[in-house]
């Protein structure tokens, strides 16, 4: 390899921010499967299918409010994000209803049936939007690059993705650190008898908290349609990552899952511009297989004794 | 009033409660008293909701709770302090007792609990696991207080606590039966201790109730054969 110093600083700046971008959507993915996770030990297949809800969403949003004319194609996203979250929210919390909470201490069936329902989801989103891949057209403001060199590009939509990943992050460390219904979800994690027997509706808890992680993912949805197209199986894509990302961290945990993305994410982003895609993934799987034998309760674990 | 009438409990195959009745006044402190195995810790949780009824019933004031869900019951009155302590290891002592405010209207915790444990003000912010086997009972107890309940249940709050703290506990029981003028239905092996507190003394053998007697009248003589083997 004949890179120069100077060549080998841009490109880890660029490949390490495209891994940023990378970062941030699987960040969002994977607090949300955490915070599921955590809660009730229901491993989600169909939350790569939650983010594609999100997508579509935005997708729709970007169609219908682009006829509104510039004002509505430049600022979409605005009103496309919440309503990502929402509508990932709402079916959550049906497939929780009609699904999830037949299924508690059924481990092995409740992965089975999200593996099903991904593929239903997946049918579903082909039936409706078509099989070819959808994209919405990006706002202006968004469309460009920060140059601070004249060899680093940074594109302004992953700088925008970055800020979008930081407040929802900050928002469900307050969720869950700082609000009541937080409390409740880590006393239900703590113990669930008990946690009924303080007075807490642990069913309710449940079902918010599974919704709450579905609406996270539905958040990334929205971030994934700036660095990618939205097509029917986009979710699969993401799926492998996204847990090995929450295995890696320490299910449960959030410090941890943020740390775990970003080092995978970083990792792989970096490694794919010296040794193409498959094998930075080979070589990153290695290593944390590598990690979690050393480690099996992930790079994080509580300190507390039980 | 509290009362349960012809209640039996058990898991899968096994009857552990069987056909059991008692009846608890207002500001009354009944204790109830067994070996190890005899159904203690079954009765309270089938009290509180956490093992279905198979039969019989359970009544606050009149108010049937026997089909309801374990949160609802505590919402019309019931506080548990279950054997082990149970407090959230993971969760800060402010935080353990903010879970007990969860079926009040106001979320602050009120500041006389303090008052009668002021080694949780100390310990405020620790981890609940990490204090020590009585600070975590007074804690439980602290837990189950601050939902402002009618009936408070105590299974075991001795196990596994050193005497001079046992005799700390005894004298929080009382000054809470008559500070708050809650009843207090509690579970023991430690006749010592209940006599310090209990208005009525209860022997549970296999599920059933087979000696009854107010504190006054009781043969401690004959409580101490039925615990011992
Ligand atoms: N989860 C369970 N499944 C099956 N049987 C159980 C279970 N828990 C308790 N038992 C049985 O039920 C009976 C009563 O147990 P229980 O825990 O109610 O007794 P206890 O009076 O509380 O005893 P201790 O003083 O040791 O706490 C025992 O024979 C016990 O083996
Ligand atoms: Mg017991």
């Amino acid at each position: 390899m004949d890179y120069s110093m100077q060549d080998l600083m841009a490109i880890f700046a660029m490949q390490g921010f495209a891994g940023l971008s990378f970062f941030s959507v699987l960040l969002l993915m994977a607090l949300g499967l955490a915070i599921i996770f955590g809660q009730m030990r229901v491993i989600n297949m169909a939350h790569g299918e939650f983010m594609v809800i999100g997508a579509y969403t935005t997708y729709v949003v970007s169609e219908v409010m682009g006829g509104w004319g510039s004002w509505g194609a430049e600022y979409y996203i605005l009103f496309a994000i919440p309503l990502a979250f929402l509508v990932a929210f709402l079916v959550g919390m049906v497939v929780e209803v009609l699904m999830i909470r037949h299924l508690y201490h059924r481990p092995l069936d409740t992965l089975l049936a999200t593996w099903g329902l991904a593929l239903i989801m997946q049918q579903v989103f082909r039936s409706v939007f078509g099989a070819r891949e959808v994209s919405p057209s990006t706002p202006s403001w968004l469309d460009g690059a920060w140059t601070p060199t004249p060899m680093i590009y940074i594109p302004l939509n992953g700088l925008f993705i970055m800020g979008l990943t930081l407040v929802v992050t900050l928002g469900v460390v307050w969720l869950m650190y700082r609000s009541r219904w937080g409390l409740r979800v880590r006393s239900t994690m703590a113990s669930r008898e008990m946690s009924a027997a303080v007075g807490i509706n642990t069913r309710w808890v449940d079902r918010l908290t599974f919704a709450l992680g579905c609406g996270v993912a539905g958040i990334a949805g929205a971030a994934f349609t700036m660095i990618s197209s939205t097509g029917p199986t986009s979710g699969t894509l993401y799926i492998v990552d996204t847990f090995l990302v929450v295995v890696f961290g320490g299910a449960g945990s959030i410090s941890g899952t943020v740390v775990s993305a970003f080092l995978i994410a970083q990792g792989q982003s970096i490694l794919e511009f010296f040794l193409g895609s498959s094998m930075a993934k080979v070589l990153t799987l290695l290593v944390i297989i590598g990690i979690l034998m050393l480690r099996p309760e992930g790079l994080f674990k509580s300190k507390v004794r039980r | 009033m509290f009362e349960v009438t012809g209640l039996r409990s058990g898991y899968g195959q096994s009857e552990v409660i069987k056909s059991l009745d008692l009846t608890v006044g207002d500001n009354e402190t009944l204790a109830i008293m067994g070996r190890n195995g005899m159904g203690k810790t079954t009765l309270f949780k089938t009290l509180v909701g956490l093992i279905e009824a198979r039969d019989g019933k359970i009544a606050l004031n009149g108010e049937e709770l026997t089909k309801e869900p374990t949160h609802k019951r505590v919402a019309s009155g019931l506080a548990y302090v279950p054997q082990g302590r149970m407090i959230f290891p993971s969760l800060t002592v402010l935080e353990n007792i903010s879970t007990g405010l969860e079926t009040v209207k106001s979320k602050r915790i009120p500041h006389d609990i303090f008052d009668l444990f002021p080694v949780l003000h100390d310990m405020r912010h620790r981890k609940g696991g990490n204090l020590s086997g009585g600070q975590q009972q007074q804690l439980a107890i602290a837990r189950a207080l601050v939902s402002n309940p009618e009936v408070l249940l105590l299974d075991e709050p001795t196990e596994g606590i050193q005497p001079s703290i046992i005799k700390d506990i005894a004298k929080t029981l009382n000054d809470i039966s008559e500070m708050r003028k809650i009843t207090i239905v509690v579970s023991e092996q430690i006749l010592s201790f209940t006599m310090e507190i209990a208005d009525r003394l209860m022997v549970i053998e296999s599920g059933k109730i087979v000696y009854e007697a107010p504190r006054s009248e009781c043969d401690e003589q004959t409580i101490s054969d039925f615990l011992s083997v």
